[in-house]
Parts: C-alpha cells; structure tokens; sequence
C-alpha cells in the first residue's frame, strides 16, 4: 500500500513538473519578412507588427497560459533565400506555423517546402496564384488583387464609364495588375482602349500620358508601387489631363501623398480599410481591431500602421485563434485555421474553408480619395 | 493636329530627360579622360545630390539656395574622398581593377545612404512652383526650365573652363597623353583630383534639379547612371558637345519610342543604342577619327 501512494506520488509529482515544463516551453513560431531589399516597404512593417503583437500576447499571458516565440528571418526579397530559411524555420528551430513571406515571389517558392514538411504557413502577399488553386497548408492574409481591381471597375461601371486606359509598372506587382485588369474588363463591360507600362525607376511619364490623352480613354487606372505612381500623378497634373486617375492599393499610405504632393489631389484607389478607420460606421466589424492597431503602432514605432503591417497583424492574430481552439501541433492549427470564420482583422472580415485558403470578399476594400491631403470614402 | 501636339510633348519631355543624361554623362567623360576609368559610382553621385538637398531643408531646415550649396559640396567631399581612399592608392592598378572599385564603392555609398536615410523615397518641393506651362501644344513645368538653364550654364562653363583657363587646358593634356603631360611638370594626380571634384560636384547637381521631378531614393542613381553612361558612349566619351547631344538623343527617343512603338519598350531602346554604338561606332556617334577628347 505504501509502496503503490509512494509510486502514485511520484508520478503525480513528475507529471506536475512535466507539464510545468510545458506550459514553461515556448510555442515556436517562424516568420519570414523581406525587411530589406526591394520589397522592404512590405518586410518592415510586417516584421514591426509582428512582434508587437507577439509581445502583447506575451505580455497578456500568452496563448493558453504558453508563451509564444517568434523567431524572424530576413529573405531580402530572395526567393532562394526564403527556401533556405523556411528550411531552417522548419528543420533546425522546428516551428509548428511559419508567417510570411512578404512577396508573391518568396512565397511560391516556399509553398513545396512547407507542403512537404506538413506546417502551415500564413502568407502576407497577395498574388492570386497563392492559394489558387488551393493548396492543403498554405493561408493568406493580402487581399487578392482581383477584390482591388472589381472595386475600380465596379465603380467606373456606376459612373458609366466604360472605356479605360491602363498604365502597369514592369515588375511582379504591376504585371500580375494587368492581368487582372485585362482579364476582368470584359466582365464589367470595359474596353481597355490604351495598355502602356513604365519601368519601376522611370523617371518621366508624360510619353505615356500623352498617349493616353489621346486615346478614347474615360478614366485612367495605373498599377504600381511608389514612387512611380506619384511620378504619374505629377506628370498627369502638368499635362493637364482632366481624366479621373485611379492607381491600386499598392499606394495606398500616407506617402503617396506626400510624394505627389498637390497632385494627389482628387486620385482614387481601393484601399484596406486601415486608412479611413475613424471614418468607418460603428457598425464595421473591423473598426475596433484597426483603430486599435493603429494607436498600437503609433505608439511603438512613432509611425503610420498601414496595411501591410496589417497582413502581419491578421495573420499572428489567426494563428492565435487556431492554437486557442486547436493546441500547438501544425496538423491542429491547419484545421482549426481552415475553420475560422467571420475574424474581423485587418485587412478584412476572414471567412476560410476548405475551398477559400484567402478568406476575404470585395467589401475588404473600400475605395477612397484624395481631397485636402487626406483620405475620404468615396461613397 | 492630335498627332502634331502629341509629338510636340514627346519632344519636349524627352529633351528634358535628355539633358539629365547629358549632364550626368558629361560627369562620366570628365573623370575617363583624366584617369581612363568608368567610374560607375557616378548615379550615386547624382543620388547624394538629391538626398542631401532634401535633409537640408527638412531636417536642418535651410532655405533651399544654401541646401544645394551643402547638397553640392557634401557630394564634391565624397567625391575627393572616394578619389583619395580608393583610387590614388591603387597607382599602377589596371583599368579594370579601379572600374570593380568603382563599382564597390557605388554599393558602399548605396548601402550608406540606406542606413542614414531609410529606403523611402522622398520628394523636394520644386524651385519655382508647379504651375504647368503650355509651349507650342505641349506642357512642362517650371522646373524643366531650371534644367534646360543649369545644363546650359554647365556646357558653357567647361568650355570656358577647359579652353580658356590652366587648371583645364592642363586636364586636358593629361588627356591627350598623360606621361607627356607629367613630363612638362603638369601634376597628373592633383588633375586626376581635380576630375573627381567637378564630376562629383556636377553628378551632384544633376541630382538637385531633378529631384523635385523625379523624387529620389537611395538606390535612384543606378538607373540614371546608366543612361549617362550610355549618353557619354553616344558622344564618345568627350565633354563637348558630342555628350550633351548623345544625352539629348538619348532622352527624346525614349520618349518618342514609349509614345508611339510602346512603353515597354523604353528602356531597351536606350540599351539598344549603346550596344549598336559600341559594336559600330566604339569612337561615339560624332567623333570623326582622333580628335581632341575633353
């Protein structure tokens, strides 16, 4: 009898210290940022919000009483190096989810790595190729490019308008745009009636702007990043081209209008919402999380939160719901991302399942514009 | 009479690129003639005009006319600096070795900047307002004009200064034949010095005026080096006026390339060039034989 309280005792008492040392133990988890290079304007305030919200959940007590670790590896906008590093994130420090990457590129190349090593990865680029077709551990949190481009168009489609002229920068962002933009025109019943592109260190627009003045165009849509598109605008402003300019969400911050200055005034685009929080309804889902992140991030980087720390932001916050609802194993957490529903994040209000690893819908771009150096609803 | 206007702007637009690269190309051919090297730091040259300018007046708040003085000369520093450290060291290196330096050096001022600066870009408010102004159907802004006048100034200036003053007609002997040059007691090296001085100080230049239009960036000088570079080809590597037509050609068949064939084609419109002129013409479109370089 004593001998079996003894035996009892003692494994009661490793079973305490067993799980101590697991509540102790870290939940791991790896992101992959391009915070430099290229593509840094997204990798820097992914990796930003990222950690501040890590800390924050840390600091709250963690996930279930476990603390989570996030361990963050810079690609440089490399693709060979994002491979490397997923292997890394998976091998040597295995993690149970990775976060990231932040382009279209680095991402497509880590998608076989992470599919092989069965971990789920919750990407913050927005090519459409990502998770179409929809591959079994592979998330994202960036809106789709084709939400932004059926916004523009849904929009020009209200207005009458109907014949419109393209300008896309050459690089991965711009290219993908054009795509959609061609392949969706005929479904909103546009014509494209002038397609032009310009280098992304161009200097000088006004040769394709001058074309398009020409042209039968109703409306100008341009797709890039900055500083292109400011260049465009400037270059728009001293043609003296009276067309309605639309660019994509790639510019969609602050910069821009500092960068094109007066001539920003009146330029539309789609936008997550993060830009126009305080002048949401109440009735938004999303207005809470996003005038939270906002103070959040002004208050440790003395910056502007925008939307691509918001892809960042999205995916930490999902993976925390998964973990919450499913435990630490990567099988758990791929069930349990597949089957959230209705997370107001962000970049939007997320609804995955087992045949939409994208989650959002249309309504996760508003479209805004420029007037007095600040962004308005265009309702 | 749509056409008539559309062609007026791509003239117009493309003159005003054209004298960037003219500019930026005749910093190109001023340091080859005196060394024999490409010195392809030379876009971040005109990069640190730009930056500098805008951390002048943003962050020191100076009125703009003494930020392009600080832009200017902070720029000629670098300038003598990189001459100093890195290629009066290397004597009796060959041609090639200094290019690669040069090149080092491009992305040690690059990765420099970055880390100062940040990577966003910036823009400079522009010298004289952005009203557009219309010419003969066609629009350019206040600023164009500040450029068409600053490239003017500069090819006046180094004629007067390569023709008619000592310190240039010595840079040009060192051109013509550099050991004859030394041998009648012309200090090769101090030119060579010299040649890094107005070069840094026009790269930087160059980088002032067209920040306001083209906004600028740590990594804005690759590109624009390379067009000047392809401007100073064009002209055969000479300071006169051969450069300054090669840029202008440069910039104006950009323009008409991307308004009438197609815009995505611009860039390999200029690098054609540059290839078809160094297979055909090594010696630069209006160079006929050995005349005189600087």
């Amino acid at each position: 009898m004593k001998k079996l309280i003894t035996a009892a005792l003692v494994s009661f008492s490793l079973c305490c210290l067993s799980t101590a040392a697991l509540a102790a133990a870290p939940i791991k988890i790896g992101a992959l940022f391009a915070v430099t290079g290229p593509a840094s304007f997204l990798g820097e305030p992914e990796r930003n919000t990222a950690q501040m919200v890590v800390d924050e959940i840390n600091k709250a007590g963690g996930v279930k009483g476990r603390k989570l670790e996030l361990i963050i590896y810079d690609t440089g906008g490399d693709a060979t190096k994002a491979v490397q590093l997923a292997n890394k994130l998976i091998k040597n420090d295995e993690v149970v989810a990775i976060i990231g990457p932040s382009t279209t590129g680095d991402t497509m190349a880590v998608i076989p790595v992470v599919e092989k090593a069965n971990i789920p990865l919750i990407a913050c680029a927005a090519g459409m190729k990502i998770t179409d077709p929809v591959k079994k551990w592979v998330f994202k949190t960036a809106q789709n490019d084709t939400l932004a481009v059926a916004r523009i168009y849904e929009q020009l489609k209200k207005e009458k308008k109907s014949k419109v002229a393209i300008l896309t920068v050459s690089d991965g962002f711009g290219s993908s745009g054009r795509e959609q933009l061609k392949g969706q025109a005929a479904q909103f019943g546009m014509e494209i009636v002038s397609d032009d592109t310009y280098g992304p260190k161009d200097t000088d627009m006004t040769a394709q702007l001058t074309k398009i003045r020409g042209s039968q165009a109703q409306a100008v849509i341009c797709w890039g990043t900055n500083p292109g598109p400011a260049v465009i605008a400037r270059n728009a402003k001293q043609l003296g081209l009276t067309l309605p300019l639309y660019m994509s969400h790639g510019v969609s911050s602050k910069k821009f209008i500092d960068l094109a200055g007066d001539a920003a005034e009146g330029i539309r685009l789609p936008s997550g919402k993060v830009l126009v929080a305080d002048l949401l309804p109440k009735s938004d889902k999303q207005k809470a999380p996003l005038l939270a992140y906002i103070k959040d991030y002004q208050r440790h980087f003395k910056a502007e939160g925008d939307h691509f720390g918001g892809h960042a932001w999205d995916a930490v916050m999902l993976l925390k719901g998964a973990i919450e609802r499913g435990g630490d194993t990567p099988a758990g957490i791929r069930n349990q991302l597949e089957a959230t529903r209705g997370f107001a994040g962000i970049g939007g209000v997320f609804n995955y399942s087992a045949a939409d690893h994208a989650g959002l819908n249309k309504d996760a771009f508003v479209l805004v514009q420029v007037k007095k150096k600040d962004w308005m609803l265009v309702k | 009479m749509e056409l008539l206007n559309q062609t007026a702007q791509y003239l117009i637009s493309g003159l005003a690129t054209g004298a960037i690269y003219a500019l930026i190309g005749l910093s190109f051919a001023i340091i080859f003639n005196s060394t024999g090297i490409i010195n392809f730091a030379q876009g971040e040259f005109v990069m640190l005009g730009g930056v500098l300018t805008i951390f002048s007046i943003t962050t020191l708040k100076l009125p703009i006319l003494i930020a392009v003085v600080i832009a200017v000369a902070g720029t000629t520093v670098v300038g003598v600096v990189f001459e100093r450290l890195a290629i009066r060291p290397l004597k009796d290196a060959t041609p090639l070795a200094l290019i690669i330096i040069t090149i080092g050096a491009s992305i040690l001022i690059r990765g420099v900047v970055m880390l100062l600066w940040g990577k966003d870009t910036q823009a400079l408010p522009a010298f004289s307002g952005n009203e557009p102004i219309s010419f003969a159907g066609a629009t350019l802004l206040p600023q164009h004009l500040w450029i068409f006048g600053v490239t003017l100034l500069v090819i006046a200036g180094s004629r007067l200064f390569f023709h008619h003053t000592i310190s240039g007609k010595a840079m040009r002997a060192c051109s013509f034949n550099r050991r004859a040059a030394n041998l009648v007691g012309i200090s090769v090296g101090r030119m060579v010095l010299l040649s890094f001085v107005i070069s840094s100080a026009l790269g930087s230049l160059a980088g002032v005026i067209i920040a306001p239009l083209t906004m600028t960036s740590y990594d804005v000088g690759v590109m624009l080096g390379l067009k000047g570079f392809c401007a100073a080809i064009m002209g055969g590597m000479g300071s006169g006026f051969g450069t300054v037509l090669g840029g202008l050609i440069l910039g104006i068949l950009e323009s008409l390339g991307a308004g009438l064939i197609s815009s995505g084609y611009k860039d390999a419109i200029a690098f054609f060039i540059l290839l078809l002129i160094l297979f055909i013409r090594p010696q630069g479109l209006f160079k006929k034989g050995e005349t005189e370089r600087v």
